[in-house]
């Protein structure tokens, strides 16, 4: 009963969180109202007894999104997305879009053959296997990544290479910038001193 | 919510209260030593300060973000406050929960939210580059902070903090994992923006993130910065120093001792230390002490798989 209430709440919240985005007038305020949207969504994990799930999506929401905030201020194009503007854009075209993926996301749940009475049993014998009591996070990393977990590893690799190669593309200034044409410069000529007196 | 837990709490929150005003009192005596003024009357200087910050009136600056610079001040001893929950005093936790070590990580971070809160609110140019220079500290410090906590949790193998308290039975983790140690430490002053990690509220920028705030707001942002670097000191007494392991005296005595102890290391450091900036810090942190802190990990590791901890 409480359970259901609290879940009342946080669904609600995330969803007037949710719409807050595009009402209010400024990049700040839109970023915290997501970020609201965001902290409600993380309560039902807790509810699921996913603790360490949950207060992990806590934390690293809060982080993402004050990063987020400092970007999305930089990059709007009037005066750097510091005034009051509008958070909508290609207005009936998007209204299609969410309309479409709410379709979507709402037939997925009413019909994905949910293991009801299958989940304990699995719960029971992953745990088990695994020589714990049970845990459900435990339970739900077998059960979302069991069999594919070289799959998984190796997909963590590709993207963490991936960020590492966009980095480098990214930046105008490479080693060849830093330690001269023949790379034989003893400290690198950077526009900002680093802490470590090179 | 039963009634021993609400005392728990209130007693919790008592205690906050007074590791935070000492922490408060004790920079207030070195201020005064370092200049020359007489150091008894600074021990009241919290209070007196309190009293004049609450009967001053607020400053208001044309087209400010009200509501989210509120929100931000309220918002930083809170997330002391809720990150001390899990602080065993002694045996005794207020929650002793299972992720104690993520919960405490994830309440800390809220200062971030917190200080950007404030630092935009104010519809100043001071307040935002304040703001923007926090969490540049913040991505300098976050990465060695949150291995340090994993080095402690992998040293007990659990993230209960009671558990990894009751782990050091023969030797503080402090001696096990130096380099963790020193790195909580270090970001424990990064994350309460204390010196010598203040440069996001630094004189350079006329007060950075809290350049406009005046009155109860200043009173609160102040409140918040003094309770969050006495819960980083306390959260430091269970990961690294024991708990409330001790001879003679019961355990809260040595968990507030120890408490103390860091605090009083912690203040002094800032006050002799130079201010160190936040792209400074991050070369330091991103080059030096994330491979520490990761060798670290891996030692800890190593430490017990071999069965020596």
């Amino acid at each position: 009963m409480l359970e259901g209430v609290i879940f009342g709440i946080c669904a609600l919240g995330a969803v007037v969180a949710g719409i807050t985005v595009f009402r209010v007038d400024s990049m700040a305020r839109a970023t915290f109202a997501l970020l609201a949207s965001f902290l409600f969504a993380a309560v039902p994990i807790l509810l699921l007894g996913l603790s360490y799930l949950g207060i992990l999506v806590v934390l690293m929401m809060v982080m993402e999104m004050l990063i987020m905030a400092v970007f999305m201020v930089m990059y709007m194009m009037n005066p750097a997305g510091l005034m009051p503007m509008k958070m909508v854009h290609n207005n009936k075209a998007s209204i299609g879009i969410a309309v479409a993926v709410f379709v979507m996301l709402a037939a997925g749940v009413l019909l994905t053959p949910w293991p009801a009475a299958v989940t304990a049993a699995k719960t029971a014998a992953a745990t088990t296997a695994m020589g714990t009591d049970a845990d459900p996070t435990l339970a739900l990393g077998m059960d979302l990544m069991g069999p594919h977990m070289l799959v998984m590893i190796v997909i963590g690799m590709v993207l963490f290479a991936t960020m590492v190669a966009v980095v480098v593309l990214a930046t105008d200034r490479g080693r060849y910038e830093r330690f001269g044409d023949d790379l034989r410069r003893r400290s690198p000529d950077d526009p900002v001193r680093g802490g470590l007196g090179r | 919510m039963t009634e021993p837990m609400l005392w728990k709490m209130l007693l919790g929150l008592i205690l906050l209260g007074a590791l935070g005003y000492a922490t408060a009192a004790w920079s207030a005596v070195l201020r005064a030593k370092s200049s020359g003024t007489p150091a008894v009357a600074s021990w009241s200087y919290p209070g007196r300060e309190t009293a004049r910050l609450l009967v001053r009136q607020r400053t208001a600056s044309p087209g400010a973000d009200t509501m989210l610079s509120r929100i931000g001040v309220v918002l930083l001893p809170m997330a002391a406050m809720m990150a001390i929950l899990v602080i065993p005093l002694g045996t005794n936790a207020i929650t002793d929960l299972s992720v104690g070590v993520v919960w405490f990580n994830a309440m800390e971070v809220l200062a971030w939210a917190a200080v950007w809160m404030v630092g935009w609110g104010s519809n100043s140019v001071w307040g935002l580059v304040g703001a923007n220079r926090f969490l540049a500290q913040g991505l300098a410090y976050e990465l060695p902070h949150m291995f340090a906590l994993i080095t402690a949790g992998v040293g007990a193998g659990s993230l209960r903090v009671s558990d990894i308290a009751d782990h050091q039975g023969h030797l503080w983790f402090a001696v096990y994992m130096p380099v963790a140690f020193v790195v909580f430490l270090l970001s424990g002053l990064a994350f309460s923006f204390s010196p010598p990690f203040a440069q996001a509220f630094g004189a350079d920028i006329a007060g950075g993130a809290a350049a406009q705030l005046s009155g109860v707001d200043r009173l609160l942002l102040r409140t918040g910065r003094y309770l969050l670097l006495a819960a980083a000191a306390a959260m430091s007494v269970p990961l690294f120093l024991g708990g409330g392991a001790g001879p003679l005296f019961p355990g809260w005595v040595w968990m507030l001792l120890k408490t103390l102890a860091v605090l009083a290391v912690l203040v002094g450091a800032g006050h002799r230390l130079p201010g160190v900036r936040m792209e400074r810090f991050t070369e330091i942190s991103w080059l030096v002490l994330l491979p520490l802190t990761i060798v670290q990990a891996l030692a800890v590791s190593i430490f017990v798989l071999l069965g020596w901890m």
